[in-house]
């Protein structure tokens, strides 16, 4: 009880000094802080599939991401600043806020306790699936559909990226040149890490259909190994032209919607498993999409071709 | 049969990750492949529909709701996929002069992104329009703006790159408080399913407060007054194609999913005091839009201030049918009003855009004081122009005038006359911008008669298609509308 007000009290702590840090630095580092300890939170409340994806996506991926734009908005001259709102006006966004999340707090009291639940028909239809983690249940399964469409969203997201090529960058090698470390801790991680890495990964993915872990888990670290060496200047990404590149993070998704339609064809209803196919279905999918989704992810962090150093 | 809907979302989906190793040429060829499956699967679902009387529905995975997820296509989502499929073929069609790749030329950026973008919103927006499940309609709504907004920059310049940070940031608020009342609601009712929840939910305050805080994400996504700053440069700086789809669809998306919200979930607890300050949101945005149209100097800008006023109207349907809930005439009058509006404007819209793409193409810029001459050199893109114009005014008979049509009469029996002045209002003012676009084209051109570049007959023929049917819709039966009372859960017993 004490440690867990702790923990809250921390959270908002850690939350509060992001919101006001000056540097934006500080302020990214505080909010990977917040995500480490919101892992713990979800850990408390017995979430572990939850904790391990703050983990991984909401600590780690979108901290990466956001320390690279704190490195590339260093190097570019401050835009003028933007004419700060008023006091009248900050008050003003200040009460609303405040008024928004007393509602919040007041209304999450009133919530019907035990609050409605669907874990019971949940439990009751897992064994249809033959998985023994209903959170796999529930994303492969029950609603399989919503996995699927995020998995496509993660592609976009890599088309919306490379939208942004500057001119004359098209096609070439992603993100701009890493100096190549010799020696020091980067370049040690970036040669040990990554087999280990890979094993765990392999692990999480493994087990996430009958424990807590999965594609997205696994998915994160796999990208953390292909990044590492990257940032030490070890290895250099392949053209965004590359066929087997586009191929490799559209592939997921491919043949996830072909394993419904052919439910959809078979079963007739898309994304439907014949009996007793299930478990092989969804495993063949999870292992093609985490292979989908590292690649993407690492992608997302890498970014736009460069043209000032490559051409 | 109940597969159409899921054939009709996955068939995009598919094309559009398929369309990323394709690559742009094929990316190109396979849009242009699968328009025509696209549209006749739509075309055939609001067959069924008009013919059954009843939505279709369909369970994914044969998991039926809660635990699983279902589509449900009725009336109003007919209308729509139809409306979209048309929208979208003529829009890829019109775009393979920008965005096309000739055999063996080398692959753009713009023309790489371009193809599985629209893929992208013509999957999102048919998800958006079929799914019943609040949480997937949120990965619909995901996608939208992922797609919609690298649209906004695709010519990659610091004006156009501000303007899509600045509706990123309003479209990912949106996000943030629809999925917040997302999560209010499954812990108050244990389900996410909508025919579900119109069983389940009653007035409560986690109920309002949800509701409440997803109706300001999306009206934030919809543009609705006083949250449609970003608009305007991000509808009037995209790409003529672009700025079609983003105008006449992606706004309506989060629209539809108003309208679910409170007419589908909240269908058993009318709000009549809210709807009525969403319509004065709505009037505002009619005369204000409006009035900003009218002082507007830049073409794409005075068509991109048209929409924030046309959304408006959109938002007079949610008083009237708040006012006389259950089984009515006026109520059934608004909703066919709201809805038909929502189609009209698209084609209208549409049409309006891809007419000033090719006005600005042709002149090089898009000054309104500067076009004149466009009635001797492109008369066909000035007729296009002319048609949507109509339209959006409600003149009769056009789609326009039987949408405004519609409204004004349910306003006028709901004893709710102040929207009845609102809506003539409105229709004064679009005539005045469309005549002030119409006048300056018709003059002589003087020195300032443009340059003859080639402009191809098939993209002046798809923007005056897209304007013709915003017209012909006003030709159609009173009897064809019924269509989109299909399934209405409100008017369910």
């Amino acid at each position: 009880m004490i440690a867990d007000l702790l923990l809250v009290a921390a959270m908002l702590i850690v939350a509060l000094a992001s919101m006001l840090a000056r540097q934006a630095f500080t302020a990214v580092a505080l909010f990977i802080a917040y995500g480490l300890l919101l892992t713990l939170a979800w850990v408390r409340l017995a979430a572990v599939d939850v904790a391990m994806t703050e983990a991984a996506i909401g600590a780690g991926l979108s901290g990466v991401l956001l320390l690279g734009a704190v490195r590339r908005l260093a190097t570019q001259a401050s835009p003028p600043p933007e004419q700060p709102p008023g006091p009248a006006m900050t008050l003003l966004i200040a009460l609303g806020c405040a008024a928004l999340a007393a509602a919040l707090g007041a209304v999450v009291l009133l919530l019907p306790n035990p609050a409605p639940s669907l874990a019971a028909p949940v439990a009751a239809n897992l064994p249809a699936t033959d998985l023994g983690n209903p959170v796999t249940g529930v994303l492969m399964s029950f609603r399989a559909l919503d996995t699927l469409l995020e998995s496509a969203v993660v592609l976009l997201a890599v088309v919306c990226v490379w939208a942004l090529t500057p001119e004359g960058g098209w096609g070439g090698v992603p993100g701009a040149a890493q100096p190549v470390q010799r020696d020091g801790p980067l370049a040690l991680l970036a040669r040990a890490l990554p087999p280990l890495g890979i094993v765990i990964a392999m692990h999480i993915l493994w087990v996430g259909a009958d424990a807590p872990g999965g594609k997205f888990q696994a998915a994160a670290i796999l990208a953390a190994m292909w990044l590492l060496p990257w940032m030490a200047g070890l290895v250099t990404p392949p053209p965004i032209a590359a066929r087997w590149l586009r191929w490799t993070i559209a592939i997921g998704p491919v043949v996830f919607i072909a394993i419904g339609l052919a439910g959809a064809v078979i079963e007739g209803a898309f994304l439907a498993y014949p009996p007793g196919w299930a478990k092989p279905l969804i495993l063949i999918i999870e292992f093609i999409l985490t292979a989908s989704i590292a690649v993407a992810l690492a992608l997302l962090v890498i970014g736009t071709p460069d043209t000032a150093q490559r051409r | 049969m109940g597969m159409l809907p899921m054939l009709a979302v996955m068939l995009p989906v598919l094309a559009m990750v398929a369309a990323v190793p394709l690559g742009a040429r094929g990316a190109e060829r396979l849009t242009l492949a699968v328009l025509p499956i696209g549209l006749a699967l739509s075309i055939v679902i609001a067959v069924i529909v008009q013919l059954t009387q009843a939505p279709i529905l369909y369970h994914l995975g044969h998991w039926a709701p809660p635990l699983g997820i279902a589509f449900r296509a009725d009336g109003l989502s007919a209308a729509m996929l139809v409306t979209t499929a048309i929208v979208v073929a003529a829009v890829a069609i019109f775009a393979r002069a920008d965005f096309g790749t000739a055999s063996g030329a080398p692959e753009r950026r713009q023309a790489f992104a371009f193809w599985p973008l629209l893929l992208a919103l013509w999957a999102a927006i048919n998800l958006l329009l079929v799914a019943n499940d609040l949480f997937t309609l949120y990965v619909g709504l995901e996608l939208l703006t992922f797609a919609a907004m690298p649209l906004v920059c695709l010519d990659g310049s610091r004006a156009t790159l501000e303007a899509a940070l600045r509706y990123l940031m309003f479209a990912l608020l949106g996000s943030v408080l629809y999925l917040l009342g997302v999560a209010l609601i499954y812990g108050a009712a244990g389900t996410l399913d909508i025919v579900l929840l119109r069983e389940r939910v009653t007035a409560d305050p986690p109920v309002i407060l949800a509701i409440a805080v997803m109706t300001a994400g999306l009206l934030a996504k919809t543009a609705l007054l006083p949250l449609h700053l970003w608009l305007p440069p991000a509808h009037a700086g995209a790409p003529a194609a672009a700025s079609a789809i983003l105008s006449a669809l992606v706004v309506k998306g989060s629209f539809i999913l108003l309208l679910r919200l409170w007419f589908g979930v909240m269908a058993a607890v009318p709000l009549p005091d809210a709807a009525q300050i969403l319509a004065g949101l709505g009037a505002t945005a009619i005369l204000l839009g409006s009035v900003a149209a009218l002082r507007e100097t830049r073409l794409k800008l005075l068509v991109a201030y048209s929409t924030v006023a046309q959304i408006g109207y959109l938002f007079l349907m949610f008083p009237l049918l708040a006012a006389v809930p259950g089984v009515s005439d006026i109520a059934a009058k608004a909703w066919t009003g709201g809805v038909v509006q929502a189609v009209s404007h698209a084609f209208a819209k549409a049409a309006m855009f891809l007419a000033a793409g090719i006005m600005a193409a042709r002149f090089g810029h898009d000054r309104i004081a500067e076009l004149g001459g466009a009635g001797r050199a492109m008369p066909v893109t000035l007729l296009t122009f002319a048609l949507a114009g109509l339209s959006l005014m409600g003149v009769p008979p056009s789609g326009g005038f039987a949408a405004k049509w519609l409204l004004l009469s349910a306003a006028i029996g709901a004893g709710q006359w102040w929207w009845a002045l609102v809506i003539l209002g409105g229709g004064l003012l679009t005539g005045g911008y469309v005549y002030r676009v119409l006048a300056s084209g018709l003059r002589s051109g003087g020195a300032a008669v443009p340059m003859s570049t080639p402009v191809t007959w098939r993209r002046d023929g798809m923007a005056l298609g897209l304007a013709v049917i915003s017209v012909a819709l006003g030709f159609l039966p009173l009897a064809a509308f019924g269509l989109v009372q299909v399934g209405q859960l409100d008017l369910a017993p």
